[in-house]
């Protein structure tokens, strides 16, 4: 089951603890894996530990030109771009009331725009083998909206109406387009949170305890593996049971 | 005719999958070739290699039928 032997998987915010994870489990699958993201020393870090098949693509994606160089340098180090993974997300919460507009662009710009230029970017390749998977990495969020990330909230769920219509469109190139949508994940991200916000997220999750990386990264490996070939267009949502859609 | 046009008749052919005789001149690729849009992205693609030129985003859709096509490339070859 989900053998990536020969697939090429690039995935940003890999330098992330989701993203990392998401490395490890395509890379573990047999995947040949371009790691993407802002910071390079993490990137290195984590190819070191995965060794072959692992290859470090730097690139900052609220820069435009640097993303639209991403596929071509992914598809130059691995031969192909199969499965693409955007996981990279920012974020700047504030009250909406005092959200400025650079908060809301910066937010749409890395979290919205640069997925969908990968997604455009790395599509001829995929067109041309018949064969795709990208996995957007949304957010419980953009289902259920949350106080001070609007801007966030916004890029999460616009991210879901994208993958829909793009699955629409290359389904029978038998490319699949999909999202998965995390909860509460413990990363450096939920890490910030005061005992007392987490005793409250807590009790609202049947679960009773945060998600782990490596489950978000299990939920990803199965949309980018060969079985999951008649699943597309949907969301996956991992969250312990905090919003049940 | 010409060997631009043998080459690009044989994309269309086999590409579409349709019969050699129907690719003519003022073939319309969607409405007489039975290509959908993506077909036309393909199609476009499929020129850009055979030929290697650029065919941009606003020029492609200004390549509707079989003539266009050749008329494109033999201007951009």
């Amino acid at each position: 089951m989900f053998d990536l032997t020969g697939k090429s998987a690039l995935i940003t915010g890999a330098s992330g603890g989701i993203g990392g994870e998401i490395a490890r489990a395509l890379h573990g699958a047999g995947a040949q894996v371009g790691l993407s993201g802002t910071r390079e020393a993490p990137l290195q870090e984590l190819a070191g530990e995965l060794g072959e098949r692992a290859f470090v693509l730097p690139c900052n994606l609220s820069d435009a030109e640097a993303v639209a160089a991403l596929p071509k340098q992914a598809a130059e180090a691995m031969g192909a771009v199969d499965i693409l993974v955007n996981n990279a997300g920012i974020t700047r919460d504030n009250i909406f009331m005092r959200m400025s507009d650079d908060e809301w662009q910066s937010v749409l710009d890395v979290n919205l725009t640069a997925t969908f230029k990968l997604c455009k970017g790395v599509m001829r390749g995929m067109m041309k083998a018949r064969w795709g998977r990208i996995v957007n990495i949304s957010s419980i969020v953009g289902a259920t909206g949350n106080p001070g990330q609007a801007n966030y909230a916004a890029a999460k769920a616009g991210m879901v109406g994208m993958s829909k219509s793009l699955a629409y469109e290359v389904a029978t190139r038998n490319i699949t387009v999909n999202a998965v949508a995390p909860g509460f994940i413990e990363t450096a991200m939920t890490e910030k949170l005061t005992d007392e916000q987490k005793g409250q997220i807590m009790g609202q999750i049947p679960m009773a305890r945060m998600g782990t990386p490596g489950e978000i990264a299990a939920a990803v490996l199965y949309l980018a593996s060969p079985e999951a070939g008649y699943v597309t267009g949907t969301t996956l949502h991992v969250n312990g049971g905090m919003a049940m859609l | 005719m010409s060997d631009i046009e043998d080459r690009v008749r044989k994309i269309v052919v086999e590409h579409l999958g349709v019969e050699e005789d129907k690719v003519v001149e003022n073939a319309s690729f969607i409405d007489d070739l039975g290509a959908d849009s993506l077909d036309t992205v393909e199609l476009v693609m499929a020129f850009e290699e055979e030929f290697g030129i650029e065919i941009p985003d606003d020029a492609a859709e200004t390549i509707q039928t079989f003539g266009d096509a050749v008329k494109f490339i033999k201007e951009a070859a």
